[in-house]
């Protein structure tokens, strides 16, 4: 189906949104506006001419300088109807986007990886942290303005002191309380 | 009697376990052996593929991508060609298309080899890993046959393959699938009738088609829940729709049918390359005659000053690529795999992102195991079959 067909469908459905077709070499890209995403994911979930029952991914590319930098790309699949629908949500830098966890459950980790490769914040999302990158670490990787190699001093932890004051307080603090019930 | 006090235990499994495939840490929530949940930490084989293969040429990608999903690493190459060729609007000869198709059978039986043998390992049957890569290493030879490499042969490339096929090719094909059928029936004598094996399977693990969409999974998973959603169905790439095979499915949903349902499809692999393998004669095109991508061919080179021209740019600037992205779907052996691919019209890629399997059905795995036992999920953690080189890229 093209891009066109899928928006008249989702525009009665979506009132007073504005939806733009997408050029595309394989199958219908619409850019959605980051305001209506939830409404239009679930009309396209729900609306019996689509179908979108299957979120495949979530994904993002970087536009470094252009403005709005990010573009949000979301992967749609309908089985029943035998058709794919790229949608894209353009996202200004330090700007979000409302999460669509509520439509496709699958998409908590795909989300997390974008905020953690892109720093792309989803607003409401459930467990918006570090997911492939250790938990402290700085920076998002996949942005254009984030250096290939970069050098970073290896984190090393001091051995654990305890001194032998500590230690006994902790042994007993340990037994009060396996004998408290 | 004075009240018996209860507290669930957190515990630790991975990120180096023998039945986590690879580098996964989950952190359970038990109730005796009971699972109350579960939290899976991934990223331990993170390597930045992604954004190491925004730095190099476009056919440079090949190998990077090979390393993605290392137990069916021409999979990820196909989807990731097959993107390109799309933007490029190239069109592969027939013959490329059928040798494609025969590498990709191949890699899915040496995928599904790999999670046989290791799937039933970690339920107990051990011998069973010992039967899975005795013949996985006839094909990881095929591999070496064409490519000198045995495990990331980077054989496909974009704009068609590296080189014609070996002397010998057919020979050794038609060899490993005259064989193979009887190995594959002493796999199921030992399993699919197995008392032991379907107690540890049956039951365990169910999914519904409707949660197993909501979670993005697509592929065996998906079809062991009743789905015969099949991208080379589908979505046809590399001429599959003018082969004759069909989509095993299953109902149940549970481990047992997701084993049922990999078996089947080995089978039908074994099919299609039979058919593949007939289709292919032993010398011809092994490219598409697409002079912006292909270099032409050596007698030219070493006697035209333009086709010298053309191949010292083609090895030195690469070629480029028409602005735009593409996402071309594969039906890879753990599900779809998917490449989504960005150019600016450049001789290097914008952005490249794998659509990962096993990214997903790790996302699902606390969800399926919930309030289950502790030994169902390792159950589950093989049915899924997962790679973490996939899931982490």
């Amino acid at each position: 189906m093209e891009a066109a067909a899928i928006i008249d469908i989702l525009q009665p459905l979506v009132p007073g949104a504005v939806f733009e077709p997408g050029k595309s070499v394989d199958f219908a890209t619409i850019y959605v506006p980051a305001d209506r995403l939830i409404e239009t994911s679930r009309a396209l979930r729900d609306a019996p001419a689509l179908e979108f029952k299957v979120l495949a991914e979530v994904t993002a590319a970087d536009y470094l300088p252009r403005e709005p930098r990010y573009e949000v790309v979301y992967h749609l699949l309908s089985v029943s109807k035998r058709m794919r629908l790229r949608l894209k949500v353009r996202v200004p830098s330090e700007g979000s986007l409302p999460t669509v966890q509520g439509v496709w459950r699958g998409a908590g980790w795909p989300e997390r990886e974008v905020w953690d490769m892109f720093g792309i914040v989803f607003d409401d999302h459930a467990d918006l942290r570090r997911l492939l990158m250790p938990e402290d670490w700085e920076g998002h990787p996949a942005r254009k303005d984030y250096p290939v190699q970069i050098r970073k001093a290896a984190q090393t932890y001091e051995p654990l002191e305890v001194s032998e004051e500590e230690f006994r307080a902790n042994i007993e603090r340990d037994r009060v309380k396996r004998h408290r019930v | 009697m004075p009240e018996i006090r209860t507290e669930t235990m957190t515990v630790n499994m991975g990120p180096q376990h023998p039945s986590t495939h690879g580098v996964l840490r989950l952190v359970l929530e038990l109730d005796g052996e009971v699972i109350q949940s579960v939290m899976p930490t991934i990223g331990y084989l993170h390597t930045g593929i992604e954004k190491t293969a925004e730095q190099k040429k476009w056919q440079q990608v090949i190998p990077l991508v090979e390393r993605m999903d290392y137990l069916a690493a021409q999979s990820n190459s196909l989807a990731y060609a097959l993107s390109v060729e799309k933007l490029l609007g190239l069109e592969m000869p027939q013959r490329v298309n059928d040798i494609r198709v025969l590498i990709a059978e191949l890699q899915r039986l040496a995928s599904h080899l790999i999670w046989l043998g290791t799937h039933a390992m970690e339920i107990g049957a051990v011998s069973m890993l010992f039967y899975a890569i005795r013949e996985r290493e006839l094909l990881l030879n095929i591999n070496e046959l064409i490519a000198g490499f045995r495990f990331f042969p980077s054989y496909i490339r974009i704009g068609g393959l590296r080189e014609d096929l070996p002397r010998g090719f057919h020979e050794t094909v038609n060899e490993f699938l005259d064989r193979f059928p009887t190995k594959m029936d002493e796999f199921e004598r030992l399993l699919t009738k197995n008392d032991i094996f379907r107690r540890r399977t049956e039951g365990v693990g169910v999914i519904s088609l409707d949660n197993a969409y909501q979670w993005g999974l697509v592929g065996p998973i998906a079809r062991a829940a009743g789905s015969d959603y099949d991208v080379r169905k589908y979505f046809p790439y590399c001429g599959y729709e003018s082969y004759n095979f069909t989509v095993p499915t299953a109902t149940e949903g549970d481990v047992y049918a997701r084993y049922r349902v990999r078996i089947a499809e080995m089978r039908q692999s074994i099919n299609l390359c039979r058919q593949a393998i007939a289709r292919i004669s032993p010398t011809g095109v092994w490219a598409c005659d697409d002079t912006r991508v292909v270099p032409p061919p050596k007698d030219k080179v070493y006697t035209e000053m333009e086709a010298l021209i053309q191949h010292f740019l083609i090895y030195s600037q690469g070629f480029t690529v028409p602005a735009g992205d593409a996402y071309v779907p594969i039906e890879g052996p753990r599900g779809e795999h998917g490449c989504y691919i960005v150019s600016d019209g450049s001789n290097r890629p914008w952005r490249v992102k794998m659509r990962a399997p096993s990214f997903m059905a790790i996302q699902a795995i606390p969800f399926i195991v919930q309030n289950g036992l502790i030994a169902d999920l390792v159950a589950v953690i093989g049915s899924t079959d997962v790679v973490m080189g996939d899931c982490d890229r």
